[in-house]
């Protein structure tokens, strides 16, 4: 009887968690569930309304998809995706990597300072840097291609992440460097035979925070490579969509869907690491 | 530890890359925004004065203003709130990434989503968006939710905001209350404080210093918001911020001063933000 009690008194929490889950899947439910929905259907129906025979799979097709991966530009935009982010996520962590190294092991005046002008860095907003960066970019003949994306991001991610990797690498113990050079590793050995495989923790995180931060960019992709269709990656391409499929849910749908997949497969395979990527990130100006 | 000049080596591609990308364009942006459209005449603080007065931008910075209330004390409260409550149930996990969830999309993304979730067709027509079909099933008119100026519109964008980044404040303030030594809680319980008092007297003491974190780490992005607004109205219907005026007078007007000056007003608007954000993680980290 006095579980009973309990479990009844505990019953309003348990409505109000799953009142409040409930809430927050519903858009991205509607958004899943329309997208495998025949355009007739989304127009003249809520897609809630297919809960009314949920075994009923005639109901849902592909077409979106094929669509809009294929004549639509979905595809690839899929692949500028890639081509954008894994370079931009790559180049900046060695960058970084390289200098957090020489800010915790290397002594040298003016260090210190130095690593706090980098830190302060953060807090320049893209919106500083937008102008003069494209004018850069035209005068080079570099706006509107991948390079150019790439050198951005590696410069707007680099102090977040000189920062974090340096905290890390500056935790490690003083021994094991001093041992290793006894041994007569020099630094550069040092710093890939011994700093970056016992990192691998903490470049996981940043790597996975740095690629999804390039691949749900739009401002970035927007200005440098705004007038270039065939090079626009999801999120850019998606936008355009919205301009010009206004009202044309199936595709909308779907192409959101298309954008959103890589993120959420790493989000639900990697969520520990993923978690710790957007803590640390949250510091990004 | 050795001397010499070979960190240099390591530091250069760093130092390089910050100063070609962040360093010397922010110092160009300040420079240009004295400057008109074309940076080629020198205009004294117009841009600014223009900033400052012209409509569109007074708006924007209105909208702002709002997004800076609203969605700070949303986000930080329902994250605190969702915090307190995950912590006594078994299923905390699986709640928790459901809400988490919207963290992994991009804005443009959460945009597209809740631009069908408001979705609004004229009484008598089968409603689609998911909102008015919920407003249709209780008997009322549906409503314009992107085009009713100026709260609904504001407050429906707004929503998009709260439902990405609430998640993110609930990892933290729930990570924080897990620090909490149970042993304070029950001492507090069985001195007879009832569960409101526990929240507000324990709870929320302890709690302080991640609640700035988390609520500066949200006026840094509303201070910022782009992409929301940029998808989902385009700053139509009196939906208009700053940081969407600025993309406009840059691209779209093609005015350099003017886009530079709403640039560095921002700029100035983020640093004690940022500077408070990187100070408290600092000191966290010190504790850790």
């Amino acid at each position: 009887m006095e579980r009973l009690a309990r479990a009844l008194g505990r019953a309003p929490l348990h409505l109000v968690i799953i009142a409040i889950a409930l809430l927050w899947i519903s858009p991205s439910l509607g958004m899943l569930i329309s997208s495998f929905r025949p355009q007739g259907d989304i127009i003249n129906s809520g897609w809630w309304t297919v809960f009314q025979h949920p075994f009923d799979f005639t109901q849902f097709t592909l077409e979106n998809y094929i669509r809009v991966l294929t004549q639509e530009g979905m595809g690839r935009a899929f692949l500028n995706s890639l081509f954008i982010a894994i370079p931009a996520t790559l180049i900046p962590i060695a960058i970084a990597s390289l200098a957090a190294y020489a800010f915790a092991w290397m002594e040298f005046r003016g260090r210190q300072a130095l690593f706090m002008v980098v830190i302060g860095l953060i807090v320049i907003p893209l919106q500083m840097t937008l102008i003069p960066v494209l004018r850069l970019f035209f005068r080079l003949g570099l706006s509107g291609t991948f390079l150019a994306v790439w050198l951005a991001h590696t410069g707007y991610g680099l102090p977040l992440q000189v920062y974090l990797l340096r905290n890390f690498f500056g935790a490690l113990p003083a021994e094991l460097f001093e041992s290793a050079y006894l041994d007569g590793a020099s630094r550069w050995t040092a710093f890939l035979r011994l700093l970056l495989p016992l990192s691998v923790p903490v470049l996981a995180s940043v790597a996975i925070f740095q690629f999804l931060w390039v691949w749900n960019d739009l401002l970035v992709a927007l200005v440098y490579l705004g007038g270039f269709e065939r090079v626009a990656p999801v999120t850019l391409k998606l936008s355009l969509l919205v301009g010009s499929r206004g009202q044309d849910w199936h595709l909308l749908t779907a192409a959101a869907f298309v954008s959103m997949i890589l993120p959420l497969a790493v989000f639900f395979s990697l969520q520990r690491y993923f978690v710790r990527g957007i803590l640390a990130g949250a510091l990004k100006g | 530890m050795r001397r010499g000049w070979g960190h240099w080596l390591y530091l250069a591609p760093a130092l390089l890359a910050l100063g070609v990308f962040l360093v010397y364009p922010t110092i160009h942006t300040i420079i240009i925004s004295f400057f008109g459209p074309r940076s080629n005449e020198f205009v004294g603080l117009a841009n600014y004065q223009r900033a400052f007065t012209a409509k569109p931008m007074l708006i924007a910075f209105r909208n702002n203003a709002i997004w800076l209330v609203v969605f700070t004390a949303v986000t930080v409260s329902v994250g605190l709130l969702l915090a307190v409550l995950l912590d006594r149930v078994r299923y905390e996990a699986i709640a928790k990434s459901i809400i988490f969830l919207p963290m992994a999309i991009s804005f443009v993304g959460a945009g597209v989503i809740w631009k069908f979730v408001y979705t609004y067709r004229p009484a008598g027509t089968p409603q689609i968006g998911f909102l008015n079909g919920l407003v249709n099933a209780l008997g009322f008119q549906p409503v314009g939710w992107l085009i009713e100026r100026p709260w609904i519109n504001n407050l429906a964008l707004i929503t998009v905001g709260i439902w990405v980044w609430t998640g993110f404040c609930m990892v933290i303030l729930s990570a924080a209350y897990k620090g909490i030594p149970k042993e304070m809680l029950e001492a507090a319980r069985i001195d007879g404080a009832n569960e409101w008092q526990v929240f507000r007297y324990v709870t929320i003491p302890f709690l302080k210093s991640t609640i700035a974190v988390v609520t500066t780490t949200m006026i840094v992005f509303v201070l910022k918001v782009f992409d929301i607004v940029y998808v989902m109205t385009n700053g139509a219907y009196d939906t208009e911020v700053v940081a969407n005026r600025m993309i406009k007078e840059m691209f779209l007007f093609r005015n350099y001063g003017l886009a530079s000056a709403i640039a560095v007003i921002l700029f100035l608007a983020i640093i004690p933000a940022v500077v408070v954000n990187i100070r408290r993680f600092r000191a966290q980290e010190a504790v850790r």
